[in-house]
């Protein structure tokens, strides 16, 4: 018995989970009917549908920025990256006769996502060949991605009208919305290129020591690059559903945030940002901990305003409860009250 | 011995270079160098540049950019980073003007911004040294809490009145030839001497060199790392509060929104500056000399009038590359 809690308690989900309950737990306190979920016109709506909807570009930048991580990175531009996407998409399809027709839609998309390739092969080119620290060789295009967004838009908001851009945003399949598809698509995907292969170990050994790792004969730098590549390529993708879903690209507020919020959902999912470790799922639950904190601040009626306050109060929660000093304290707490009953020492 | 076949004149050129190619002292002089480029350049295209009011105005304009790169610059020379500078401005900024609204008296005012940022400093320093957290994101944390609580405290903009305040902030003192600066400026410079002071001349200082030298070695060689390296982020969060007030000064009014950004402002100016991203190396005069460079383009971007605000950030985006390159190019040939 003892045994099995250890095992649940020392687990790197325990935390994340709990918190993702207990945010549960308060929601249904203060609404009894957030579970309930309504089927109209043959869609479903709902507190939890919700959740899933408008925290998929943030799941979607968060399992490239897990990835990473992974390696001993991080990547700032992603919120410039959406940025970029969106106003390259917006641009094509205002520049477009017709922009309701799906091959202009689909041009424009093609033409985002190659935007974001290169933004990708930037940030690799310089971390992985030029050997800069990634956070800062990253915010290089935070800062001036932004600007080049405002270049594509020419210093305003373009705001589109296109049916089958909208379905990114806003559009239901199957009573779904269209975004958790696509989110569970990058998901699974991530999940099995890295996890059924041998791809995530050798991204895990890049992070633990890149030069071990080349001297044993892992391509470290082809391995860097393709990260970036990936994490810029779910940026253009998230930036792609935000603008659908407001179907307006706009250069410096498009996306504000998203960076600092994906890697809080990393590292609330007990991915080290040291490296060489990684848990998509428990990004999974980090994103949905962070988007659930934000319904609750509305359920809860406090000001929405005031999400950021709460969003500190929990990034600092599980980075004191992850934290060596404090596994240190419960673990010594732990040993101490074995002691006491007795027989745990045997289990121990 | 070779030293007979090698003239002065050539001795003196081998010394500049190594000045030029040391990881020390070469980002510095090639900032300095572009700086009084640009600023000749600007003479050059530009009526009215070349003039001792532009130059003092980069100080007026960028006087609170200056404390935040202070401060960010001790961060940085341990290693760290301190993400949360820009929106501890903003809630001082907030405090300011709405503790000012209830009738407080603005020395009260200033001595409660600087303790709490001072404290807020603090606290990350603590959580960063004793729970291993890392800096990045204990100073992310610290930057969520700080703008949120700028929304607790007010919504909209609130306007300072308060005639302390007001003549702090419009008050130009006349240097002759038609050329003033501000208070803010007086206190900005005074906070950079202070740093320089603390950096070169205390053992406070050596000990944040040789934290970003290497933490191991300095806590080998008995410095007290543990109190400087939480110290250090106090040193960013007073900073922040001085930059905060000082920022108030100039825009005479507390808003949410305001200074979003600015952390990156100042980390690119640091490193402009010339301080490695590693630590151990760098000047406080180099960010200095970084703020001001940030200030020309900005100050070159008004003058060309044709040129869009966005060119800005493509601009110090590509400084900021150009500069990284150059470090890396200095560190590497060291090795």
């Amino acid at each position: 018995m003892s045994a099995v809690f250890a095992r649940v308690f020392s687990s790197r989900l325990f935390w994340p989970i709990v918190m993702l309950l207990v945010l549960f737990l308060i929601n249904v306190i203060a609404f009894p009917g957030f579970f309930s979920i309504q089927v109209r016109d043959g869609n479903l709506y709902g507190s939890l549908i919700d959740i899933v909807r408008n925290g998929a570009p943030m799941l979607i930048v968060a399992i490239g920025m897990t990835l990473v991580i992974a390696t001993r990175g991080i990547d700032l531009s992603v919120g410039a990256v959406c940025a970029i996407a969106g106003a390259v998409a917006c641009s094509i399809l205002l520049g477009s006769s017709d922009p309701a027709n799906p091959g202009v839609v689909i041009v424009a998309i093609l033409a985002a996502l190659l935007v974001g390739l290169f933004c990708g092969l930037w940030n690799g080119l310089l971390v992985a060949a030029f050997g800069i620290q990634p956070i800062i060789a990253t915010l290089i295009l935070m800062t001036a991605g932004r600007g080049v967004a405002m270049l594509i838009t020419e210093g305003q908001i373009l705001t589109v009208n296109s049916p089958p851009f909208k379905v990114l945003g806003s559009g239901f399949w199957f009573g779904m919305p269209v975004a958790v598809y696509i989110a569970a698509i990058i998901f699974v995907l991530a999940a099995v290129l890295t996890r059924r292969t041998a791809l995530g170990l050798l991204i895990e050994s890049v992070g633990i020591n890149p030069e071990a790792s080349r001297q044993a004969g892992v391509r470290s730098r082809g391995l860097l690059f393709a990260v970036y590549t990936f994490c810029a390529l779910c940026a253009a993708v998230a930036g792609l559903i935000l603008t659908a879903n407001t179907m307006a690209a706009d250069a410096n507020n498009a996306a504000l945030f998203i960076e600092l919020d994906a890697i809080l959902a990393v590292v609330i999912g007990g991915t080290s940002l040291a490296g060489g470790r990684y848990s998509l799922a428990g990004t999974l639950v980090g994103a949905l901990v962070i988007q659930t904190l934000v319904t609750t601040v509305y359920t809860v009626g406090i000001p929405p305003i005031a999400t950021m306050v709460f969003k500190a109060a929990v990034v600092t929660a599980v980075c004191l409860l992850q934290s060596p000093t404090t596994n240190e304290a419960l673990a010594g707490f732990r040993r101490r009250l074995a002691l006491r009953t007795g027989k745990g020492v045997a289990a121990a | 011995m070779t030293t007979a076949t090698v003239s002065p004149a050539q001795r003196v050129t081998a010394g500049i270079g190594r000045t030029f190619t040391s990881p020390k002292y070469g980002p510095v002089l090639v900032t300095g160098i572009l700086f009084i480029a640009i600023f000749v350049g600007g003479g050059m295209r530009y009526g009215n540049f070349l003039t001792g009011q532009v130059f003092l105005n980069l100080f007026v304009d960028n006087a609170y950019l200056i404390v935040l790169a202070v401060g960010m610059t001790f961060v940085i020379l341990t290693g760290g980073i301190d993400l949360s500078v820009g929106a501890v401005v903003a809630l001082s900024g907030m405090m300011a003007a709405s503790l000012l609204q209830t009738g407080w008296p603005a020395p009260v005012v200033i001595a409660t911004i600087l303790l709490s940022t001072s404290v807020l400093g603090l606290l990350v320093g603590l959580m960063i040294h004793h729970f291993k957290v890392q800096p990045f994101i204990a100073t992310l944390a610290a930057m969520f809490l700080a703008r949120g609580l700028c929304y607790v405290i007010s919504q909209s903009s609130i306007s300072v009145t308060d005639p302390t305040f007001v003549a702090l902030g419009v008050t130009r003192m006349s240097l002759g030839g038609g050329m003033s600066i501000t208070w803010s400026v007086i206190i900005a410079l005074a906070v950079v001497a202070a740093a320089v002071w603390v950096l070169h001349r205390t053992r406070t200082g050596r000990t944040v060199y040789a934290i970003g030298g290497g933490e191991q070695s300095g806590i080998l060689m008995g410095l007290p790392v543990a109190r400087t390296k939480v110290l250090v982020y106090v040193i960013s969060g007073f900073c922040s509060g001085v930059a905060g007030i000082l920022f108030t000064f100039y825009t005479l009014s507390g808003y949410p929104l305001t200074a979003i950004g600015t952390e990156l402002d100042a980390i690119a100016a640091v490193v402009i500056g010339g301080t490695l991203l590693t630590g151990g190396y760098g000047f406080v005069l180099g960010s200095v000399l970084g703020v001001l460079v940030l200030g020309i383009i900005q100050t070159i971007i008004t003058f060309e009038g044709t040129l869009s605000s966005w060119w800005t950030k493509i601009f110090i985006g590509a400084l900021l590359l150009v500069f990284i390159l150059l470090q890396r190019l200095l560190t590497a040939r060291r090795r």
